[in-house]
Formats: C-alpha cells, sequence, structure tokens
C-alpha cells in the first residue's frame, strides 16, 4: 500500500460523487469513487480540480478523512462562503457528478501503523479530517498505539464526526478524544469556552519526555500557535508536524 | 505573515513532474544554511505561481510556475535536496 502510495509520477483521475452527506451546518462529507486508487496512508491529501468550459480551471487540496476502502476517498470539505471551490463541491455537485481528482499525495505528514510511538493529534475547526484517517486506520489494524486528540471547535454544533468520535472515544482502546470550545460550550460543561492554551495542551496532549508524534492540523494562525506550544513545552520540532490550510 | 500553507501543499504538482515524493526530502536553504524537510517550507499560493520560503530566513527556496503544458521550477535559493530513494 505504502509503495504504491509513492511510485509513479502523478496523473488525474476522472472520479464521480459517490454519495455527499452533512457533517455539519456548513461543512459536507463527499464520499468519491477515484478508479484505480492505489490506496493511501493516513496524513495523506488530494487535489482537486475543477474546469469550466471556457478552459478556466481552479485546483485546491483536501486532506483524505478516510481509511483506504477500495476505489472509496472521503474529504470532509468546510464551504468557504467566498471560496471558488468548496460551496461547488458542498451545493453544487451532484451524485454521480465528475471531477478530476489526483493522490494520494504527500509523505510527510502520515502516521504509520507500524511506529510504536504515542501519538497526539491537534486539530482546528476542519483540521480533524486528516486525524480522523489516522484515527480510523489504526482501529482498522487493531492497534494498540496511545492516541489522545484534543479537537478545539467553536460550538457544539461544528463537531464533525461528532458521533463516531464519541463512540470511538468509548470502543476503541487507548484513544483519548478531548473536545475544546473556542465560542460556546455544550450545558453542563465543566470548562467555559475559550481559545486552546499551554494548560490544555499539557493536560490532554503525551508529555516531551514521551517523546511522541505530534500531528496539528487547522487554520494556519491555529496551527502556528499550537506548535509553538509543543516546542515550547519541551517537544522535539521535528516531532511536531504541521498541516495549515491557510 | 500567516497567509501561507505548508510544503505538504507542493506534493501533488512536484509529484506531477517527479516519480518520488519530494516533500519529504530534506533541503538546505541557500539563504542561511537552514535544512529541513520540504514540508515545513512557508508555501504562499496567492502570486502567479507556488513561492516556497524557508521557515527559518524567510529566503525563497523554491518557486514553481505552472502554464498550459510545461512548468518552471527556480530553485536558485536551494543549495540541495537530500532525497530518501527505497533501495
Amino acid at each position: 500500500m505504502a509503495r504504491a502510495a509513492v511510485s509513479g509520477r502523478l496523473t488525474w483521475r476522472v472520479s464521480s460523487l459517490a454519495s455527499s452527506d452533512e457533517l455539519t451546518s456548513s461543512a459536507r462529507r463527499l464520499v468519491f469513487e477515484v478508479p484505480g486508487w492505489p490506496g493511501h496512508l493516513p496524513g495523506q491529501h488530494v487535489d482537486v480540480r475543477l474546469t469550466a468550459e471556457d478552459g478556466y480551471s481552479v485546483q485546491r487540496s483536501y486532506s483524505i478523512s478516510s481509511a483506504p476502502d477500495g476505489n472509496l476517498v472521503e474529504l470532509a470539505v468546510q464551504r468557504v462562503d467566498d471560496g471558488e471551490v468548496s460551496p461547488y463541491l458542498c451545493d453544487v455537485l451532484t451524485v454521480g457528478s465528475q471531477l478530476e481528482l489526483r493522490g494520494p499525495v504527500g509523505g510527510w505528514f502520515v502516521w504509520r501503523a507500524t511506529d510504536p510511538a504515542p501519538v497526539t493529534l491537534v486539530a482546528g475547526g476542519s483540521g480533524i479530517a486528516p486525524l480522523m484517517a489516522m484515527v480510523r486506520v489504526r482501529a482498522l489494524e487493531g492497534s494498540r498505539v496511545p492516541f489522545r486528540l484534543v479537537y478545539s471547535v467553536r460550538t457544539p454544533e461544528d463537531v464533525m464526526f461528532a458521533d463516531e468520535l464519541r463512540r470511538r472515544a468509548r470502543e476503541d482502546p487507548g484513544l483519548d478524544v478531548r473536545l475544546v470550545y473556542t465560542r460556546r460550550a455544550p450545558e453542563g460543561s465543566p470548562e467555559p469556552p475559550g481559545r486552546l492554551g499551554v494548560a490544555t495542551l499539557n493536560t490532554y496532549g503525551w508529555p516531551a519526555e514521551f517523546n511522541p508524534h505530534v500531528f496539528v492540523c487547522g487554520p494556519t494562525g491555529f496551527v502556528e500557535t499550537v506548535s509553538d506550544v509543543f516546542v515550547a513545552l519541551g517537544h522535539d520540532p521535528r516531532r511536531v508536524r504541521t498541516e495549515r490550510f491557510g | 505573515m500567516s497567509d501561507h500553507v505548508d510544503g505538504n501543499a507542493l506534493a501533488g504538482d512536484l509529484r506531477e513532474i517527479f516519480a518520488v515524493d519530494l516533500t519529504v526530502a530534506t533541503g538546505q536553504c541557500a539563504g542561511c544554511g537552514y535544512r529541513g524537510s520540504v514540508a515545513t517550507l512557508r508555501v504562499y499560493q496567492n502570486a502567479p505561481g507556488l513561492v516556497a520560503r524557508c521557515p527559518h530566513c524567510e529566503e525563497v527556496v523554491l518557486r514553481l510556475v505552472r502554464a498550459p503544458g510545461r512548468a518552471w521550477l527556480d530553485l536558485r535559493g536551494t543549495v540541495s535536496l537530500e532525497i530518501p530513494l527505497s533501495s
């Protein structure tokens, strides 16, 4: 699988939308059927290309949120209201429609199930997508590598994969999930809403002495802040891997 | 400046040209000598092409410009790339 994912030059593949569901009021889960998909590693992404009739084309990168599953590739797409691509993907593209997709790409922001080091995952908003793939592959492979996920969202309604995360936190041995609300916390929440800070990351992430892998994905400012905190907490900067989505 | 993404974002465009994933290569900046993974470069996409800067000194280390049927890759800001190969 890993080998298939890294050898040979990359070409665009015409792919069709197999299903589309609401993840939150502003994000959708899109599953594409990609002929000849070679499989992927959790954390890798795809490029999506849209081409207009006049030849104008635009491309965007999206992290894969699914574990390998034949020719199916799941993306979690946050609608950016003034965006060129995401409103089309979320609101216009219908099941059965086609677009061009290429991947999987990127071998750096990747978790390998053979690596025994503990893992801290930190997501901001739709940055959960590649981390979700890691959590799912961990379960699929029956891995006992200890995972801690800290997921920052504005409000309880913004949690993507909420039901699945709740279930996995209960059923996947060695997976801890901590939600942090920045604008509004659910009723009865022990903590008031607030930005993800040093104390939370120190408490809910693995300590630097455990030499964990740290994967941080989210908006640029979020990733910058969080990765600085981990380095300040004594983590080896080379083990703090980031994926910013601008 | 916060309008950049990571070097990870170069993966697709570089894999269209090269047979291996260059984002896992270790590059050395010609400006300050910093060595790091291509995936950790700061990539600015709001230009006629992709501009990747050193995360340490912000020198431009790689530029990739596309046109129909061709691409230009400017690596003058990179001393070398150490590329892992499967033996």
